[in-house]
């Protein structure tokens, strides 16, 4: 596939951040830094990467994307209605009550392959798609994005072991590599360092990239895709909250929406950069 | 119902299961069998061996495997997730919750080695909870036979229902009091044997203890109803209703705790809709390893247990 300019896609990660912050604060509630550093991922995937058909959802040759750090929501709804799932102004419903957008993804938007959200569930869920796809000849592929703080789940390296077992090279894992969670930075409260050699360990291909940087990003898509009989995970290094100064890398702004002043102050932030 | 006599045959309701996958998975190539590294002990080894290309080993990892059949599910196959049922539903709860129940999706959760008849292996393989644990669930169906027959019809007919389901299976050889005509209806209960005074309403292993527990209160006078309770979720409110109404008093009888199972799903149904006395034979404190003849009597799950229930039930009634 060609890939796109990199200024267009640019351009989407700057309207995807805007949108974000707009929506949570509309909310009220729900999780900025682990939706604005994902960003760059999640454009590149939906924008580059993935076979996909926003006019029919469950057109059965789609690639799936599984949202494991399902917190992170609002970055795949807002590329979700940015791609034509369904309407943008549906976004501002996001967290309400009766909104198909819930506070954590559910089956039932379109575009919402899992229902994730309590942690460390998405690889698995990723590895029984890949397997059933496996048995069926169909040339799908699987992506699931996840946290690093995710990784502290036992159930991560249960599915790691076992996509690797199948040689599930059908499987790209993203960790979404902000080296914040809640509590505080990863080394802190549980250090998962050297996070490469045990993803090698456990039998995958590991790739490091700067999860902002389009051109690595899509590089590294596209390497897993040639690698074969084993999973590819890519460790996107990015910047929690990346985008907004005073959000970056500030473990208190893991699952806080900003208010309407706070939200004024990032936009003008987020014009100023363009 | 056939008489308990010496002619009695015996066989496992995991076994059932095993033969039911198999003619299960004939008729649908979509049916797909996953193990946690208990293949034989969970009877899909047959499964194994006959549909290699069907069968997934996911080691001693139940919530990825949990998971992953969610996965399996979301692609059109009926995954048939099969462990001990102290794993399924104690390990593996959450990712059953989540990924499994809310979702609605089409997995099957087999969790065999249920109750204390598992017996030597002791009480962290003793699942005295999946009921309760599996019945809270909204979507969950929770089915629990009495014998390898009903297993095998209920292993079939889980494989044709939409949405998730729970088979809870024994290990032990255990009786069998059902014949292969008689009919099985997923939340239907059955009429084992009519009785006007109490009525024993009973599940899995408890069913054959049930029956010799009527024989002993019909030598004291005491006309006992049996039913056969083999779907604990959605619970049959109609013939419990009707069993209140006509006997006026009930004893429920389950090899589980006596918190959450059966007892309390009969309860919640009779006190809504037709309050009657009722006692509940099920365990309450934590198991040891022994026999499960040692085991039954010690926690008392015995048919003079029943019995005794169902008098304590009747002395009640006004």
């Amino acid at each position: 596939m060609k890939r796109p300019d990199i200024s267009v896609l640019k351009a989407k990660a700057r309207e995807a951040r805007r949108t974000i912050l707009k929506i949570l604060c509309e909310a009220g509630s729900g999780h900025t830094g682990g939706s604005l550093s994902m960003v760059e991922i999640i454009v590149a995937l939906y924008h580059y990467k993935m076979r996909h058909r926003p006019a029919d959802p469950e057109w059965d040759m789609r690639d799936r994307l599984v949202l494991s750090k399902g917190h992170a929501c609002p970055a795949v709804y807002t590329m979700l209605a940015d791609t034509g799932y369904f309407p943008k102004k549906e976004l501002m419903t996001l967290r309400k009550f009766g909104s198909r957008l819930q506070g954590h993804p559910q089956i039932g938007l379109p575009g919402i392959e899992a229902s994730t959200g309590s942690l460390g569930q998405g690889l698995s869920i990723s590895n029984g798609i890949a397997l059933a796809a496996r048995m069926d000849k169909k040339d799908i592929r699987v992506y699931c994005v996840m946290g690093d703080g995710e990784l502290n789940e036992g159930q991560i390296w249960e599915a790691a072991m076992s996509a690797a077992h199948y040689k599930l090279d059908n499987i790209c894992g993203i960790v979404d590599f902000n080296k914040i969670q809640i509590d505080g930075w990863c080394r802190d409260v549980m250090a998962i360092e050297p996070l490469a050699d045990k993803w090698r360990a456990f039998g995958w291909n590991v790739v490091e990239c700067n999860g902002h940087n389009f051109t690595e990003l899509m590089d590294a898509l596209d390497g897993a895709e040639k690698i074969k009989s084993k999973p590819t995970v890519v460790l996107a290094h990015t910047v929690k909250g990346k985008g907004v100064s005073f959000i970056e890398n500030k473990a208190k702004w893991h699952g806080v929406a900003p208010k309407k002043e706070e939200l004024d102050k990032a936009l003008r932030e987020l014009d100023e950069k363009d | 119902m056939k008489k308990i006599d010496g002619e009695m045959k015996f066989e496992s309701t995991r076994d059932g299961f095993g033969k039911g996958l198999l003619e299960a998975a004939e008729k649908n190539k979509d049916v797909i069998a996953l193990s946690a590294d208990l293949t034989e002990s969970v009877r899909i080894h047959w499964f194994r061996d006959r549909f290699p290309e069907r069968f997934f080993s996911f080691g001693v990892a139940e919530q990825n495997m949990m998971s992953a059949a969610a996965g399996f599910a979301l692609m059109g196959k009926i995954p048939f997730a099969c462990t001990f049922g102290v794993f399924a539903a104690g390990r593996a709860w959450d990712q059953v919750r989540v990924s499994v129940d809310y979702m609605k999706l089409n997995v099957k959760i087999v969790g065999t080695h249920a109750g204390i008849s598992v017996g030597e292996d002791s009480y962290t393989h003793q699942a005295l909870e999946e009921i309760t644990l599996m019945r809270v669930l909204p979507n969950m169906t929770v089915i629990v036979p009495c014998d390898s027959i009903e297993s095998k019809k209920a292993t079939m007919k889980a494989a044709e229902r939409a949405g998730p389901v729970y088979l809870r299976l024994g290990r032990n050889a255990s009786p069998i009091v059902t014949g292969e005509g008689d009919p099985f209806e997923i939340g239907k209960g059955v009429l084992m044997r009519d009785g006007g005074d109490v009525t024993i309403v009973a599940c899995g292993q408890m069913l054959y203890e049930a029956v010799k527990a009527a024989d002993i209160l019909e030598k004291q006078g005491i006309d006992a109803r049996i039913i056969n309770m083999h779907t604990l979720k959605p619970l049959d409110d109609k013939i419990l209703v009707r069993a209140a109404a006509e006997t006026g008093a009930i004893v429920t009888a389950e090899e589980h705790s006596r918190y959450g199972g059966l007892g309390s799903g009969v309860s919640e149904v009779i006190s809504r809709n037709h309050p009657v006395p009722l006692e509940m034979i099920g365990v309450s404190e934590c198991t040891q390893s022994g026999t499960p003849g040692e085991l039954f009597k010690c926690y008392h799950l015995t048919a003079e247990d029943i019995a005794k229930g169902a008098k304590s039930a009747l002395k009640r009634k006004k």
